[in-house]
């Protein structure tokens, strides 16, 4: 049968008000029309989103690229991390210097 | 990089735990493994909704009525969901409906057995529904992780349909003394296809399927599960298992029950269960009748 070619969509849902956009899962349709109707049936069916976002996979730009994203290099610097492990330490000397509060304990 | 070496990294991920995504590249053995157990899936949700159609226009109050509805169409809806994941792997939707209305392609061994009462529905939607959960629990951790997340979401939605076959349950057992008949016949009937469910032992070291992370328990390891938390609940309530050898281990807590009859799964799987050639005939002919349905939405569009 001479049809439409067939095209996958992915699904983002709303839980709640606020919350962000979160990957469903996807479809297969042969347009948006039809891609609405199902993404309500698979995603919305029990009340559990207050908004679809119905993307064609052909439109996302997919960007996996570890040399990008995780480079190998230290970037304790940019994260809590960085800090969170040595503070208390010097925390506490600086207290022990002054003569204030008790040492090992952040306020 | 080699196509040896690239199997062996990919190997070593599944098997600490990584994930693989619909785009990834994999070994074809591993997306052939994959695409088999979601597929036998899919056609397990899809023909596990006509045992408990019959009972839709035979539902005894408006409140049953409308559960049952919508358990049947989450069950389709969850073939819809697992086809589509399978289909991401390359197998065409088409291809796998026609395999399994020509009897090529399995689905579970329950759903080829005869309803008799009303009984039957409390019993399928909680204890055939209780341990399918407990394996696609598991299933949630998948290695592959596009099958994993629908999982998520099919959980939640079984968890429902359990409350509800408990629900039918428990209201028949504090009925009438017929009532109550009814039920323990009924949970007589599906003790062994329930038995047999999981599938038999098998070496956990020779099962690819585990070795990839496809799934992540053994049929053994299931079974137990599913007695440990059921077979109280049954008991508490004056429902009894019909096996005398059903027993738990008070030390190692494994259960000792009479070895289910695998010949009979084996029959019934492979399409010779009571039921097994009209529940197909039934879904040919629903798929020929809902023909027009397909052929209109995949129609070229009219010119505007």
């Amino acid at each position: 049968m001479p049809g439409q070619p067939m095209q996958v969509y992915e699904v983002f849902r709303r839980e709640r008000e606020g919350g962000p956009m979160q990957h469903a899962g996807n479809l297969l349709a042969p347009d948006p029309e039809l891609a609405s109707h199902y993404a309500r049936e698979f995603y919305g069916r029990r009340q559990e989103s207050v908004r679809l976002w119905i993307v064609p996979r052909a439109a996302i730009v997919d960007l996996d690229d570890p040399d990008l994203l995780q480079p190998p290099f230290d970037r304790s610097f940019k994260k809590p991390v960085g800090y969170s492990t040595e503070i208390k330490a010097k925390l506490a000397q600086a207290r022990s210097r002054a003569g204030t509060g008790k040492a090992g304990e952040i306020q | 990089m080699s196509e040896s070496r690239r199997v062996q990294d990919f190997n070593r991920h599944v098997a600490s735990g990584g994930k693989v995504e619909a785009t990834d590249w994999m070994p074809e053995e591993y997306r052939r493994a994959v695409g088999r157990f979601v597929e036998m899936h899919a056609n397990s949700e899809l023909m596990g909704v006509l045992p408990e159609r019959e009972w839709i226009l035979r539902a005894p109050t408006l409140k049953r009525k409308l559960a049952l509805s919508a358990k049947v169409q989450d069950e389709v809806g969850h073939a819809q969901l697992l086809y589509r994941v399978a289909e991401d792997l390359g197998k065409p939707r088409e291809a796998m409906l026609a395999d399994l209305l020509a009897g090529k392609t399995k689905f579970h061994n329950v759903f080829h057995y005869p309803t008799h009462s009303w009984a039957d529905v409390g019993i399928i939607a909680w204890l055939v529904d209780a341990a399918a959960i407990v394996a696609q629990q598991a299933l949630r951790e998948s290695s592959y992780a596009p099958y994993g997340r629908t999982m998520k979401k099919i959980c939640w939605e079984e968890s429902v349909h359990i409350l509800h076959g408990r629900d039918v349950v428990l209201t028949m057992m504090n009925g009438t003394a017929r009532q109550r008949a009814l039920v323990q016949d009924a949970l007589e009937r599906w003790w062994g296809p329930l038995m047999q469910m999981h599938g038999p032992r098998t070496d956990p070291a020779k099962d690819r399927d585990l070795a990839w992370r496809i799934k992540n328990k053994d049929n053994e390891t299931l079974r137990q599960e599913f007695l440990t938390v059921y077979v109280p609940r049954l008991r508490e309530i004056g429902l009894q298992p019909p096996d005398p050898e059903l027993r738990q281990d008070p030390d190692s807590g494994t259960w000792r029950y009479t070895e289910p009859d695998w010949k009979e799964l084996y029959a019934v799987v492979t399409g010779h269960g009571p039921r097994s050639a009209e529940r197909l005939e039934f879904r040919r002919l629903n798929y020929a009748e809902t023909q027009w349905v397909r052929d209109t939405v995949l129609a070229a569009p009219l010119a505007a």
